[in-house]
């Protein structure tokens, strides 16, 4: 089977690779294009460690092929640092609330949590939980996870008030 | 997990579309989302050798309304229908049955039309549609047909679409003002399939009940709807649970689900009858 020429803007950034058409994104990101940010958890489409944003959706990126998502915009975790390359609110504040344990889940949350941030700007408690359930955590019980998110949004409203 | 090689095909025309399947046969199938068949290409439980991705086909996107219906584009995703206002205020049961669909990311990618197609018993709109009277229309090499919810299922992953034929649109009549409604279901966790699902309609003198997940097909049962529109809880919940037929399996026993279904379509009355207005 002939390879696909696939072309995607990652990041900001034009990249292109010669991938069969049976690639999954999450194959093509990570060994094509040696972005390793978006994990490989359960390769199932449950675990969520694989969450890429594609157009502005949260997507599973292992249960998306290469030639779906040919021409489109995609955002891993490494797309949302700061332009000076220091790390981006959700990331910073998923270190200062200890949103993470042993650390294999968080791209997947960061990249997921930022789009549920950029259409819920206040979400409650209960938004939180409910626009992250398709991101699983095995160590830290969600909790932390929930008050980084939640303080994300505090952070970048008080950003956003501050630059008004 | 990597599934066998297939041929990449993504048409901006579904006669085009038509013409990929005609030439290739069984060996060509179509992708909406990918949700239900990508995972089943990983586990090489579908196999193809061409692959027709439908995004770029207009024709199959939007929601459209009338004084009378809705019709959604078979394309139209689960969170496209979610976050659709127009949507929600005619026919909100169809965004209360989609928030319990899978989790988010699953429904930025599950469409409607996939979820209707693809003839998972599993599946929540297919009962949803059959309370709802919906009306699915299919175009194949023989021209365009429309077949209505409740004639559409004929076994599990067995619809009355025929292969050469692509779902694009679905129908459905928009109930009278203050015609109460729910979907109420069962499941063991976030992401999993119901153990038991009911969709109910009511107002107006009549009634409308729906099972999912309780046969090989959803179960729209007649009986039940207009017992229910006669006031008779009882024995809408008797006629409903005399007409599904649960296997067991993972969900648990025959008795355990004819329990939760019982549990759930009263919860689904009592939810739809509190609506009533």
């Amino acid at each position: 089977m002939s390879k696909m020429h696939v072309k995607l803007n990652l990041n900001g950034e034009e990249v292109e690779g010669l991938a069969e058409p049976r690639t999954l994104l999450i194959h093509f990101l990570r060994e094509n294009l040696k972005v390793t940010g978006p994990h490989i958890g359960c390769e199932t489409s449950h675990c969520g460690a694989c969450t890429v944003d594609i157009d502005g959706k949260s997507v599973k990126s292992c249960t998306v092929f290469v030639g779906q998502v040919n021409g489109k915009d995609v955002t891993t975790v490494e797309g949302l640092v700061n332009d000076d390359g220091s790390l981006g609110i959700i990331q910073e504040m998923f270190r200062e609330h200890h949103g993470l344990q042993c650390g294999f889940c968080t791209p997947g949350m960061i990249t997921r949590a930022h789009r549920l941030l950029q259409e819920n700007p206040n979400p409650t408690e209960k938004d939180i939980r409910f626009g992250m359930a398709g991101n699983l955590c095995r160590c830290t019980g969600y909790q932390n996870i929930v008050k980084a998110i939640a303080a994300s949004a505090d952070m970048m409203n008080a950003q956003k008030e501050a630059a008004e | 997990m990597i599934p066998a090689n297939f041929e990449y095909h993504r048409p901006s025309e579904i006669s085009a579309a038509i013409g990929i399947i005609q030439q290739h046969g069984d060996e060509a199938r179509v992708v909406a989302g990918g949700h239900s068949l990508i995972p089943m290409m990983k586990l090489r439980m579908a196999e193809m050798g061409h692959l027709v991705d439908l995004q770029d086909i207009e024709e199959l996107k939007g929601i459209e309304f009338s004084d009378s219906s809705v019709v959604m584009g078979a394309m139209t995703t689960q969170h496209e229908l979610i976050d659709n206002a127009d949507l929600a205020s005619r026919l909100p049961i169809l965004r209360e049955a989609a928030l319990q669909i899978a989790d988010p990311q699953v429904r930025y990618m599950g469409t409607v039309g996939g979820n209707v197609a693809n003839g998972d018993p599993g599946n929540d709109m297919p009962g949803l549609m059959q309370c709802l009277n919906a009306t699915f229309e299919v175009v194949g090499p023989d021209g365009r047909r429309s077949i209505p919810a409740r004639d559409f299922y004929e076994a599990a992953y067995f619809t009355a679409r025929e292969d050469e034929e692509i779902l694009t649109k679905i129908s459905i009549p928009v109930p009278a003002t203050g015609t109460g409604y729910a979907y109420e279901k069962q499941k063991r966790k976030i992401g999993d399939y119901a153990t038991a699902a009911s969709a109910v309609m009511i107002g107006n003198g009549a009634a409308s009940i729906a099972m999912t997940n309780l046969s090989d097909t959803p179960i729209w049962s007649e009986a039940a709807g207009t017992a229910l529109a006669a006031g008779d809880v009882d024995g809408a919940v008797a006629a409903a649970l005399d007409a599904i037929d649960p296997q067991e399996d993972m969900r648990g026993p025959v008795e355990f689900k004819k329990h939760v279904a019982g549990v759930i379509l009263r919860r689904a009355i009592a939810r739809a009858q509190s609506r009533v207005g």
